[in-house]
């Protein structure tokens, strides 16, 4: 636990790096610089499948004298050949990419080509007088043709559970029930498109050491990638990711800009920046399309008698990729009677990566709009039907939790939304041209704790500073590490400096699954327990000392001195225990993981009860969410300014789920054809009404020593759902293929409009 | 007509960059962000999409906010361009970069300098009023990050500042 | 970006001079849409004539009517007061398009000389006739959301992008260009073209004419019209489909009716004769049916846009009841009315 209940922890700090952002000196991986810095353009391929039979750079170099070099899979530099090499620390099984290997070509964008030259603006034209001759394939793009090919993955991803054995008997239970349901649903792919383009910049060493500032969520994991591709020692190349421009899991893996970077950086002994454009991102990492069928079945008093979900999701040629997408329907209710089954299908696309709530945002899709179907067929109330099949251990391993304050998010959520005065009836409500719908789910996310160290070093005149390897992508890591140790030597958070983002730092996972908090300040706690306990031993030298007989929980640091917690008269001054000592500062190393003893009995998981209203104008199929209530049960809340953000980020992506995002690939060509912003379509400010976030109380000892759950992923989860049955209590369609747009509203519920060919 | 050939031409331009004087050459094909970023080094300016489609390139040209990623830096010659590092410093915070974190209206930061220009462009105009017009006048400011609603709040915080100090 | 020269116009003439002497010119105001496009090599000039020096900013008033210079912005006309009073329709039009940003720099004349969306027309790795006249068009059978259902080839079936344009056609708009043998009127309608087999030329003007100015007569419906525009979000987007509505209406019958439809085709819709089948009557379900009935008769749909058909439909009649009843949309006001 905390070892200071006092004042920082649990306040709404303004993020601390906050006025740096604000007025534009928060410096990004593409914006650092040094004289004669070379920039670099990548050719992305035009085709999503088949060969490269010549590339033609001489009109390039022509026309710019200023290339300093063109590489292709003809001239790359030797990298490393074996696979796990390559592959990182979240890398899914199989063989990673390799940027310019070979003539093969496996997805469309792929980079066959990278310009490095004096400019910008001199590789990114060089770039497109490349010319390249390919040998075309027929590529296989659409997962709808390709569910015939599914798959079980061969090879487990680290970290990825597979769907648990079935229980029960699911068939029978759900032939022989009172009310069933079944049916498909359906999400195209999506892409992250993190604000922050992707970029690297290599800073090239007189020693022939590397500074590499990359957009990454993990300084370590980029930095042993670039080792173990390269051959290079640990202690040549440091990495640092001190601030990223968002990435929502886009990030994790280590990117092609950082491999042709550092390639090009170390060929030419050179700096070198590649910054990606908005259309090379496309071709990085998306959400999978996926195809689900969820079939329920309940009794007459809408007890769920068998849950069965099905999944085939999209992957690449080369990559089996695997998120956790079904096991959420075997332990979200409690149902003896379960099947969960999860396949892949091989398309020729880029593999896909993790994104924001990877798994749980698409399977609870699914299973919340097939809990609202079976609400309807029951006729019962959404909410009710939840409420009744409550359940208060993971069926799915049978474990424990360590706490789940879903009810407590329902009945809160439903208040503060007026759940109460909704009239059970679709087609009910209506004012002007517009139905008014109501609709809600369950969201679930694993609440993660990860190894992590951090240092912290308290000086004599009460300034403190916080180390790690952690990375803040707008999270408020920065913030809430500074309260924790301000809390625990009890300063200001203003006397605390935060230093993030670097390799070099206290070993910490990429930042990712919401597990950074809860991770990454338990260690700054232990850190500080640790600080304790060194100044107590300090304490105890004198013969003297009023806390001779005192133990490190007894004593607690308060106003620069350490002193019993009871007593505040038996005291010492720190800055007299460092002087006796000889010391001006002192220094001490936390770390926390994963308790295998705990993880025999417990499991832990972040809940919410999301609420959404929606207005949709029928005629026009116009669709606007006019309010969301998202009531989160994440542990101990660290800052509440903060982490309603984080909640507030969840739920707008979720909006774009919902209403707006899908990549739309042209199955002929195999290539996606709304890569940009103005096609692709994020929420903009005029989609998002006022966004009301609560958090219910909930104390947990287990999930992480200093109680916290995460909560990057919690506010996504549910909310795709959410809106598709408040669109059905609206209107009376339901709609089972996301993005819920216009043409999708006007064909009722009649097959929507397919987009591609 | 000009006879150099094209890729050797370069424009003789002046700009006035938060209050500073600069005499340059330029390449007319460098756009006012890239000349901002990678000339100047002001990396305040954001490169978000380089089309106009995200906002995150926005400064204040003349007082009137634009997406210097479209704008050729030879085009704004004898221009007045204030970009975000001329609105305040860490220190100074100009009233809007205050209220963006005071309301949290940011988080990864990256499109936060492109909205806070954007805001500051909105005051100026004059048309917005209500927290409807707020949201659609902002609408060429993307945010990924989805902190919507709480740019809202900060704008509307420094528009209420305004209007009450307007009325003393 | 190609390379390419750079010219500061000093005076129409010289811009005019330059853009016939190089066919490769072309000129630059605002720059939202022409930057874009060099930065994906879909345009690639070989000279850049730079028109922001001339005097063609100013909007001018008469008893006739209106002149619109030709880089006044688009976010100076849509505040205008002269234009709110006289065309409140385009003023309307003008804030449903692009971004206040995009607006504070985009011209008058750059946005009725701006280009497709068409994904295929933006990707270079397609083929586009649009792009390179005689390639073929890669759209027809692939990703067609954003396509004409109105008016489109063989050769091509992009639409034309501009909200303000939707709303000068249905304002019946002249516009002022001026070339190698001097100057010239274009009445709207007649300034955008159909693709047909040269889905090349957007528009009629001939090589080496620029625009000067837009000329509205009159006054327009101060208070029967809307510009009423669905998209796939809710601001910062293109219309899938958008109508502009200006009715007269005395004593409860419409004298005049002018409807122009966006997004659907590779000019603003406009059809007179069907227009006609408005006139006379009072606004009604009848009337409107039948107007709609002839505007849409030929309307044939791509594949992925064929549901535009039914929305046009739906969005004349809900634009053509606001524009009776004196209710015209408001762009910030998310709802329809």
């Amino acid at each position: 636990m905390l070892t200071n209940e006092r004042r920082q922890v649990g306040r709404a700090v303004p993020r601390i790096e906050g006025p740096l952002k604000a007025t534009g000196r928060a410096a990004y991986a593409a914006e650092h610089s040094e004289p004669g810095l070379l920039h670099g353009a990548a050719v992305p391929a035009t085709i999503a499948r088949g060969r490269i039979l010549e590339i033609d750079s001489r009109a390039a170099k022509v026309a710019f004298p200023g290339i300093v070099a063109i590489y292709t899979h003809e001239n790359r530099p030797d990298a490393a050949w074996l696979d796990r090499s390559w592959q990182d620390d979240t890398a899914p099984p199989g063989h990673t990419y390799r940027p310019l290997q070979n003539d093969r070509v496996l997805f469309d964008g792929q980079p066959v080509a990278f310009v490095v030259a004096d400019s910008f603006e001199n590789a990114r034209d060089a770039a497109a007088l490349i010319k390249v001759i390919y040998e075309r394939d027929v590529p296989e793009t659409d997962l709808s043709a390709k569910l015939a090919e599914r798959y079980e993955p061969p090879k487990k991803r680290n970290g990825i559970s597979p769907p648990p054995e079935p229980r029960g008997k699911p068939e029978q239970a759900f032939d022989e029930a009172h009310v069933t349901i079944s049916a498909d649903y359906f999400i195209e792919n999506e892409h992250h498109n993190p604000m922050e383009l992707f970029a690297t910049t290599v800073l090239y060493g007189e020693d022939g050491s590397l500074t590499v500032y990359d957009k990454t969520q993990g300084s370590q994991n980029a930095q042993k990638f670039v080792c173990n591709v390269f051959s290079l020692k640990q202690d040549k190349v440091t990495v640092i990711n001190a601030y990223v421009g968002g990435a929502f899991g886009s990030g994790l893996r280590p990117r092609h800009q950082l491999f042709l970077a550092v390639m090009a950086s170390l060929d030419l002994k050179r700096s070198v920046r590649f910054e990606m454009s908005r259309r090379d991102m496309f071709y990085l990492s998306y959400r999978p399309a996926m195809h689900q069928t969820v079939s329920l079945a309940a009794d007459a008093e809408g007890r769920l008698t068998a849950v069965m979900h099905d999944t085939v999701q999209a992957t690449s040629r080369y990559e089996d990729y695997q998120e956790v997408v079904v096991n959420w329907s075997g332990l979200a209710y409690r149902c003896d009677n379960v099947k969960l089954t999860y396949g892949l299908a091989k398309l020729d696309a880029a593999t896909p990566g993790d994104m924001r709530a990877p798994g749980a945002a698409s399977g609870l899709f699914a299973l919340e709009s097939a809990m609202d179907e079976l609400s309807y067929a029951a006729g019962l109330d959404p909410l009710e039907l939840r409420r009744r099949n409550f359940v208060h251990f993971d069926q799915n391993e049978n474990k424990q939790l360590t706490s789940k304050a879903l009810r407590a998010c329902y009945r809160e959520g439903a208040a503060r939304f007026g759940w109460e005065r909704r009239k059970p009836a679709p087609r009910a409500m209506r004012e002007g041209h517009e139905l008014i719908g109501w609709g809600m789910a369950t969201g679930i996310w694993e609440a993660q704790l990860q190894s992590a160290k951090a240092r912290v070093r308290l000086s004599a005149n009460g300034q403190v500073i916080v180390q790690a390897a952690a990375s803040d992508i707008g999270t408020g890591t920065y913030t809430i590490l500074a309260q924790i140790a301000a809390e625990a030597l009890d300063v200001l958070v203003e006397e605390v400096s935060v230093q993030i983002g670097q390799s070099d730092l206290p070993e910490t996972s990429v930042e990712g699954g919401s597990w950074t908090a809860a991770s990454s300040g338990s260690a700054v706690d232990a850190a500080c327990l640790a600080i304790r306990q060194r100044l107590l031993d300090l304490a105890q030298k004198d013969k003297a000392s009023p806390l001779k007989e005192a133990t490190v929980e007894e004593v607690v640091i308060r106003g620069g001195h350490l002193r019993l917690d009871v007593d505040p008269k038996a005291s010492v001054a720190i800055s007299e225990l460092m002087a006796r000592a000889g010391e001006t500062a002192i220094e001490e190393e936390g770390e926390v993981g994963p308790d295998a003893k705990q993880m025999k009995k417990f499991a832990s998981y972040t809940h919410s009860a999301c609420f959404v209203e929606v207005r949709v104008d029928e005629e026009l199929g116009l669709v606007r969410v006019t309010r969301v209530v998202s009531a989160v049960a994440a542990g101990r809340i660290l800052n509440p300014k903060t982490a309603r953000s984080q909640i507030l980020g969840g739920v707008v992506m979720g909006l774009g789920m919902s209403l707006h995002e899908e990549s739309m690939i042209d199955h002929r060509s195999g290539r996606i054809m709304n890569h940009n912003l103005a096609e692709y379509h994020v929420p903009a400010h005029a989609d998002i009404h006022d966004i009301d976030v609560h958090f219910v109380q909930e104390f947990d000892n287990k999930a992480s020593p200093i109680g916290v759950k995460g909560l990057g992923e919690i506010g996504i989860c549910g909310v795709a759902a959410a809106v598709a049955n408040a669109i059905f209590h609206a209107t009376g369609i339901r709609i089972r293929h996301l993005p819920i747009t216009i043409d999708k509203i006007l064909a009722g519920d009649k097959t929507p409009t397919d987009r591609a060919a | 007509m000009p006879s150099a050939p094209p890729s050797l031409q370069t424009v003789p331009v002046t700009l006035h960059i938060n209050g500073k004087r600069h005499d340059l050459d330029v390449a007319p094909w460098t756009t006012l962000l890239d000349l901002l970023r990678e000339e100047l080094k002001l990396t305040g300016t954001k490169k978000g999409c380089d089309h106009g489609q995200c906002g995150a390139c926005t400064v204040l040209v003349d007082g009137v906010r634009i997406n210097s990623c479209l704008s050729l830096a030879v085009m704004r010659n004898g221009a007045e361009i204030t970009t975000i590092e001329g609105l305040g410093t860490p220190e100074r915070m100009h009233p809007m970069q205050r209220a963006f974190v005071e309301h949290d209206a940011l988080q990864c930061g990256y499109c936060t300098p492109g909205q806070i220009c954007s805001a500051v462009g909105l005051v100026a105009e004059g048309h917005a009023e209500s927290r409807a017009e707020i949201r659609e006048l902002m609408s060429g400011n993307l945010c990924r990050c989805g902190a919507y609603t709480n740019i809202a709040d900060a704008v509307e915080d420094v528009l209420n500042q305004q209007q009450k100090a307007a009325a003393e | 970006m190609k390379r390419f020269d750079y010219l500061k116009a000093g005076s129409v003439a010289e811009a005019v001079s330059a853009l016939a002497a190089h066919p490769k010119a072309r000129l630059i105001a605002g720059g939202t849409n022409l930057v874009d496009l060099m930065k994906y090599d879909v345009e690639a000039p070989g000279l850049l004539v730079d028109i922001n020096g001339l005097d063609l900013k100013r909007i001018e008033e008469s008893e006739n009517g209106t002149r619109i210079g030709a880089l006044v912005t688009n976010s100076d006309l849509a505040y205008h007061p002269g234009i709110n009073r006289r065309f409140p329709l385009l003023a309307s039009a003008l804030l449903a398009g692009a971004s206040p940003q995009l607006r504070n720099a985009a011209t008058a004349g750059g946005n009725l000389n701006q280009r497709t969306r068409c994904y295929y027309f933006y990707d270079t790795a397609t083929r586009c006739n649009k792009r390179q006249p005689g390639s073929g068009c890669d759209a027809i059978g692939g990703v067609t959301r954003i396509h004409a259902i109105l008016g489109a080839s063989d050769s091509c079936i992009a639409t034309h992008p501009s909200d303000m344009c939707v709303a000068l056609a249905a304002l019946d708009a002249v516009v002022e260009v001026e070339g190698p043998n001097g100057r010239r009127d274009i009445p709207i309608l007649d300034y955008h073209r159909l693709p047909g087999e040269t889905p090349e030329r957007d528009n009629t003007l001939s090589p080496g004419e620029m625009v000067l100015g837009i000329r509205l007569e009159g006054e327009a419906s101060p208070r029967h019209h809307t510009y009423l525009k669905l998209r796939d979000r809710l601001s910062y987007a293109f219309a899938l489909v958008s109508a502009a509505v200006d009715l007269k209406i005395e004593d409860g019958v419409v004298r005049r009716a002018r409807v122009a439809l966006g997004g659907v085709a590779h000019k603003p819709w406009r059809d007179l004769e069907a227009e006609s089948l408005l006139v006379g009557r009072v606004p009604s379900a009848d009337a409107t049916d039948a107007f709609i009935a002839r505007l849409l008769s030929g309307a044939k749909g791509q594949g992925g846009n064929d549901f535009k058909i039914t929305l046009a439909e739906r969005v004349i009649r809900r634009a053509l009841r606001q524009a009776a009843a004196g209710t015209p949309q408001l762009q910030h006001e998310k709802a329809i009315a």
